[in-house]
């Protein structure tokens, strides 16, 4: 059962730094709230564009369009994670090995090539 | 050290005479061979339309799909051949070595009677839903690629997988194949909000059960030591039951997330809205082909593995059966639209299995897998009239759309009064004998109560029934609201691919109807069984107990 107790103590090492952070954290800012004035003008609540008046609206539109290169990224970058650890080993898997991520990274090839020629992958 | 081995040694820092090779778990392709089908199928369907692009002869996607669902479907002859130990099938002799359910792919995959089954019925699923989706596409104004018909295969053989595992991880494998394609599908008609509403849905409910699922098998390996479904059973000899928490709570998260994907109350909310904005078509794969993996899913996880456990996990199945069968026939009755009338009629359906499932007996294995081979063709037959119906938008499907049916298109009426009939569990359909065995599994059980509720909630669910047939045949207002007399005029064109789609069911449906031991003697053959791969020092994890 030591070994329980153990394992929990170094949990409690966990909960004091959290709780110093928190604490931390949580005194400054409440320090200054304290300390300092308020006296609320609506100049100072205006948008901070580097001393000049704002022009605009603060919202803007992303293209849509990166959705798709980001979900071809995404799968991309899972093979690619599949793959470096086998690639590190190659010799152990052998031929098992070789047939199994070769079949994979034809798999996704084949989506790659499908996402292709419908056009997926232009950008306008 | 083979010579692949020595060149791949060349390029790695460990010396060439200390590297020791991985085994590779022991495969047996040929039992493999459905699922092989389907894959090579669909990934050879999306190849060809990527290469092809020119345009490719009419229908010819949904005419390859019904080829591949069908060669997947007749694999599975030579392989039930073998389970089942026939000398000589046809007119070639069986050169198996040893007969009978055998385990591949290192013990996680197991081929018996059962997943065989399975496989068959999720093929028709397939055929069927190809068949349906065909002119659904070109009325609609959707594109005609390959892409339902991709996803709709690489779905089946998710469910393949599901049918035919031997370990938990698999099961769950079948089940994120089948079911992610299917998000996809109920999303397919771009035009219509619904569709993606539905599809968004289904997949957020979906991945949240799946992770249950996922959860109760983490569970379940953390109590037994291992995830497959041989080692687990022999925990099970050894072990006491009702002691380990751990495990229990890691079935009732398994059962959680399959209860989802047969949509048992209270896991049914997504089923009305996604059957009701997803295409008619994939409505019709998902009513069938992922509720008969799903139940296969279940069958092979609860009443194969554990069914020593029994005293835990059937009380629960018991409950989810009483609350299906009479909340899907309750909730149905109260409905306008005839696609989430369909949707709760499902719900019930999925009661009745759960009866089966419940008896844990072979009896019950062969109810279910009698009832899913029937259902899949009264509930596809079903949504092919639905999906002639709703005409272009896939909008039309209030019950007064259904108004004077009888009048313009007297052939589809009939074949749909049949259909319906056949779920209500008329005789002389096969719907009457799904019902029949499934209420018999559970009194030879002894869970009379269980088959008493069935009964009653099977005659709630006729009226709803009957409420379609009367408003088919009915014309002009009749409980207030005037609906126009259709014309002669105005008369449904029926497609050719739906047109043989709802005529096939219509005619199982009668067959097993009057000849019902051609499916159940198949049915009583198809037992699901657990079987240790041959050679254990390869790939079979030993079981490290409590």
């Amino acid at each position: 059962m030591s070994e329980y107790s153990d394992f929990v103590r170094q949990y409690l090492t966990v909960a004091i730094f959290a709780g110093v952070g928190v604490g931390l954290a949580a005194g400054l800012l409440g320090l200054g709230r304290i300390l300092r004035p308020t006296r609320p003008q609506e100049q100072k609540y205006l948008t901070y564009e580097s001393g000049v008046d704002a022009v605009g609206t603060a919202w803007s539109q992303s293209q849509i369009r990166y959705y798709v290169f980001a979900l071809m990224f995404v799968i991309f970058d899972v093979e690619a994670v599949f793959i470096f650890p086998w690639a590190t080993r190659l010799e152990v898997y052998g031929w098992f090995g070789l047939v199994a991520m070769g079949s994979v990274i034809v798999l996704l090839a084949l989506g790659l090539l499908h996402a292709w020629r419908k056009g997926v992958i232009r950008w306008a | 050290m083979s010579a692949l081995a020595t060149f791949f040694a060349q390029a790695s820092s460990v010396p060439g005479d200390q590297i020791v090779e991985v085994q590779g778990p022991s495969v047996d392709w040929r039992g493999l061979l459905p699922l092989i089908v389907l894959m090579v199928g669909a990934l050879l369907m999306l190849t060809l339309s990527s290469v092809l692009r020119s345009r490719t002869p009419r229908s010819f996607y949904a005419i390859a799909t019904v080829v591949v669902a069908s060669v997947a479907a007749i694999a599975t002859i030579p392989l039930w051949a073998r389970v089942q130990g026939w000398e000589k099938v046809l007119w070639w002799d069986n050169g198996a070595e040893v007969m009978g359910p055998f385990s591949t792919v290192g013990g996680m995959v197991g081929i018996d009677g059962f997943g065989l089954f399975v496989t068959v019925v999720v093929c028709m699923a397939v055929i069927l839903t190809a068949l349906l989706a065909d002119d659904y596409l070109r009325r609609e104004g959707l594109d005609e690629g390959p892409a339902l018909y991709v996803l709709m295969l690489l779905s089946a053989s998710g469910g393949v997988m599901m049918a035919t595992a031997n370990d938990l991880l698999v099961v769950f494998l079948g089940l994120e194949t089948l079911s992610i394609a299917v998000y996809v599908l109920a999303a397919m008609h771009l035009r219509r909000a619904q569709s993606q509403e539905s599809g968004l849905k289904y997949f957020v409910l979906g991945s949240f059960s799946s992770a249950f699922f996922l959860y109760g098998v983490a569970l379940v390996y953390g109590a037994t030591g291992s995830t497959n479904l041989i080692a687990i059973k022999d925990f099970m000899a050894q072990v006491v039951p009702a002691e380990n928490g751990l495990l229990l709570l890691g079935l009732a998260l398994m059962l959680v997330g399959l209860a989802f994907k047969v949509s048992a109350v209270p896991f049914h909310a997504w089923s009305p809205d996604v059957y009701d904005g997803a295409p008619s078509p994939v409505v019709a794969f998902m009513a069938s082909g992922v509720k008969a993996a799903a139940f296969a899913g279940l069958v092979r996880v609860f009443v194969l593995t554990f069914e020593n456990y029994g005293t835990t996990w059937k009380p629960i199945v018991y409950a989810l059966a009483i609350l299906s069968m009479v909340l899907g026939a309750a909730l149905a009755i109260v409905q306008s639209n005839v696609k989430r009338m369909m949707a709760y009629s499902s719900i019930s359906h999925a009661g009745f299995i759960l009866m089966a499932v419940e008896a844990g007996s072979a009896d019950g294995t062969a109810a279910v897998l009698f009832y899913l081979a029937t259902y899949t063709f009264m509930v596809a037959g079903s949504f092919g009239v639905i999906t002639v119906v709703g005409r272009r938008g896939d909008g039309r499907h209030e019950l007064a759309d259904y108004r004077g049916l009888a009048r313009t298109n007297p052939l589809l009426a009939a074949a749909f009064t049949l259909l319906l009939f056949a779920q209500a569990g008329v005789p002389f359909t096969a719907g009457f004998f799904a019902k029949f065995y499934a209420v018999t599994a559970a009194v030879d059980a002894s869970s009379i109560p269980l088959a008493l509720v069935a009964m009653v909630s099977a005659v709630i669910a006729a009226f709803l029934y009957l409420r379609i047939v009367v408003a088919m045949f009915m014309s002009g207002a009749d409980d207030g609201d005037d609906g126009t007399v259709p014309t002669r005029a105005q008369r449904l064109p029926i497609p050719a691919g739906a047109g043989l789609a709802i005529g096939l069911c219509v005619v199982v449906t009668v067959l097993y109807g009057i000849l019902p031991d051609a499916l159940v003697q198949p049915a009583r053959e198809g037992q699901p069984a657990l079987v240790q791969v041959d050679d254990t020092d390869q790939g079979v994890v030993a079981p490290t107990g409590p």
